[in-house]
């Protein structure tokens, strides 16, 4: 067996049968169908299996794009309308300058883009792992295939990163031109609001991993961190509003650190450098930990 | 790099053992599956023929001995050593979210196979399977025998030289497959190894040249099924139904009767070369079964001698 890679062979079918007639005989495609040697998926897998495994989840997300299109407009422009734009009227005439001089709605825009992220994180990285493990068991099929375990993980971060690089952007267009975005770094709250989600999505992906039945359990991670979180991460008013012995929640909450830094971007909220890199710190080491302790978990669960 | 032990052998297993906690779900176990055989594991429920399986595909990790297939160890090359198979395990994990055809690109495209090759290729398998008209199907649409059809369809899409089959037809109903067999004998004769392990003597006998029969992790015979009856059979076997109240109290009876009896709860095995005369001196000594059967042995007979207990309980 040769381990060396051949990089090029296989890429058309039946350009992998090497020899001298290889040539000769050129029949109808419909013949010649022939899938390259297992040395040659073998290398490939190894090389872009995350990325294989990324398509598949992505063309299970685009059977139903509308909805999640649909989604993704229909999410910010409700929130927008009702808080930005509703509950703004009561606040800025009562307060003008309660938000550091700046409208309600540009104070909670970047606090609402963290958090729909994180939202979408929390149904991503749960029911769907149970799926996968458990109910429909998709995971068994990529797992006896060249794909290894790691790759299954990175694969599906990969496609639920995109989703959420798509929402996060169109959520940033629709907050600009509520004008809720006044400073010209404002995009860069894109990434920082996909980051947000992971940090918050990963290690909730290792955790779904290690659920062996669903009692029940996503639920409460539902009403009782990301309901709390949603509410007490600075997202609605500013974290220092709060009494002392609540405001831990905004320091451990990866959505409060995910909102100061939004708000830096766009419209220019004060940060101290120490504290802005304590934020991106912050979120980076969660959703590293997450990672490494998914890709744990995966395996074991999968190799038994 | 294959040594010269294992050049011959597409699957090689010495000593192989596995054990989760105290409890050895494979006990020792060694076998040899030359190129294009058609190998059976033929055992009841929780013997350790899925473990195996499962070893053999490179998923799980033996506790100890020796596992090669094409020549490769697959906890050292797992992603080479899956790249030879095709897998059709014991429950479907066929994706519902994505339809019939889309199942079979999104798998081949683990691969590495280019869409160009996965395009036709899964409309050749969608046809061998009998699915074309399902192609645009939702997976969830499909019945029972459908959805087998299709996982196996999916196992080929890289056109592997080794099929590992895990219980490829239970719960599926006679006619599913009967259409399964056919699918898999045809497989067999374009020259493709086949593994499988199922608790159907019937399946057995008509899918593999050769078998082991296991039973609590330990292989209790192998050979080819006739070989296996003729060793550890009779040529025919008589069956007798005396009521299930009776038929113990009637073995007693029957001494001296044929080769071998066998008493179980609703009936009694007469193990003989000639089943109607043996029945001709069950009724001389007065004896009037409520429905007597005359039949050849079949592996389950083989099971029933060799471990003391019925394949299906």
């Amino acid at each position: 067996m040769t381990n060396s890679p051949s990089p090029g062979a296989g890429v058309e079918p039946a350009a992998t049968q090497k020899g001298p007639t290889n040539k000769t005989a050129i029949q109808p495609p419909t013949t010649t169908l022939r899938a390259h040697a297992p040395q040659v998926a073998a290398d490939r897998a190894k090389r872009f299996g995350s990325w294989y495994y990324a398509e598949h989840a992505l063309r299970v997300m685009n059977g139903y794009r509308w909805t999640l299109l649909a989604y993704s407009v229909g999410n910010p422009v409700m929130y927008l309308f009702a808080m930005g734009v509703g509950l703004a009227t009561l606040v800025d005439q009562n307060s003008s300058d309660a938000f550091g001089g700046v409208s309600y709605l540009a104070f909670i825009a970047p606090a609402l883009l963290a958090s729909a992220t994180i939202m979408t994180a929390a149904t991503e990285f749960t029911y769907p792992v149970m799926d996968g493990f458990k109910w429909r068991r998709v995971y068994y099929g990529p797992h006896a295939s060249p794909l290894g375990v790691h790759q299954i993980v990175n694969g599906y971060i990969i496609a639920i990163s995109l989703r959420l690089i798509l929402m996060s952007a169109i959520y940033f267009g629709i907050v600009a031109a509520f004008g809720a975005s006044p400073s010209g770094w404002g995009w860069v709250a894109v990434p920082v609001a996909v980051l947000c989600g992971l940090s918050f999505g990963l290690p909730l992906m290792a955790y779904s991993a290690s659920v062996q039945e669903d009692k029940g359990q996503f639920a409460l991670v539902m009403r009782f961190l990301v309901t709390p979180m949603f509410l007490f991460s600075g997202t609605f008013f500013p974290l220092d509003t709060l009494p002392i012995y609540l405001q831990w929640i905004g320091w451990i909450s990866p959505l409060w650190h995910g909102t100061q830094l939004g708000r830096m971007l766009t419209y220019g909220f004060p940060v101290p450098i120490w504290l802005a890199v304590i934020h991106v710190v912050y979120l980076v080491v969660l959703a590293v930990l997450g990672w490494r302790l998914a890709r744990r978990t995966y395996a074991r669960r999968l190799g038994k | 790099m294959p040594n010269s032990v294992t050049r011959d052998y597409v699957i090689s297993a010495r000593q192989l053992t596995k054990h989760y906690g105290d409890f050895a779900a494979v006990d020792d176990i060694s076998f040899d599956v030359p190129a294009g055989e058609s190998f059976g594991l033929l055992g009841p429920n929780g013997a350790g023929k899925s473990t195996t399986m499962r070893m053999i595909g490179g998923v799980s990790q033996r506790t100890s001995g020796s596992l090669t297939i094409m020549g490769l160890d697959p906890e050292q090359h797992g992603p080479q050593v899956r790249a030879h198979l095709g897998v059709v395990p014991q429950q479907d994990n066929l994706d519902e979210e994505l339809r019939v055809r889309d199942n079979l690109i999104v798998y081949g495209r683990y691969f590495g196979l280019p869409l160009s090759y996965l395009k036709p290729k899964a409309d050749e398998l969608l046809e061998f399977a009998q699915l074309t008209d399902k192609a645009k199907a939702k997976v969830d649409s499909l019945s029972g025998g459908m959805k087998r059809r299709l996982t196996i369809a999916r196992s080929l899409i890289n056109e592997p030289k080794i099929l590992l089959l895990d219980e490829p037809t239970t719960g599926l109903d006679p006619q599913a497959r009967h259409i399964l067999w056919d699918r898999l004998f045809r497989l067999k004769e374009s020259g493709v190894t086949l593994i499988l392990t199922t608790h159907y003597m019937d399946e057995a006998e008509q899918l593999c040249d050769r078998l082991v029969v296991v039973d609590k992790g330990k292989i209790m015979a192998e050979g080819s099924p006739a070989k296996l009856i003729r060793e550890h059979s009779t040529r025919e076997v008589l069956e007798l139904r005396f009521g299930s109240e009776r038929n113990t109290t009637v073995a007693a009876e029957l001494q001296g009767i044929g080769d071998r009896l066998e008493p179980l709860p609703d009936r009694v095995l007469i193990y003989t070369h000639d089943g109607e005369a043996a029945l001709e001196q069950v009724t001389a000594r007065g004896l009037h079964p409520i429905t007597s059967l005359v039949r050849r042995s079949s592996l389950e007979d083989v099971f029933l001698r060799l471990t003391g207990r019925s394949l299906v309980d």
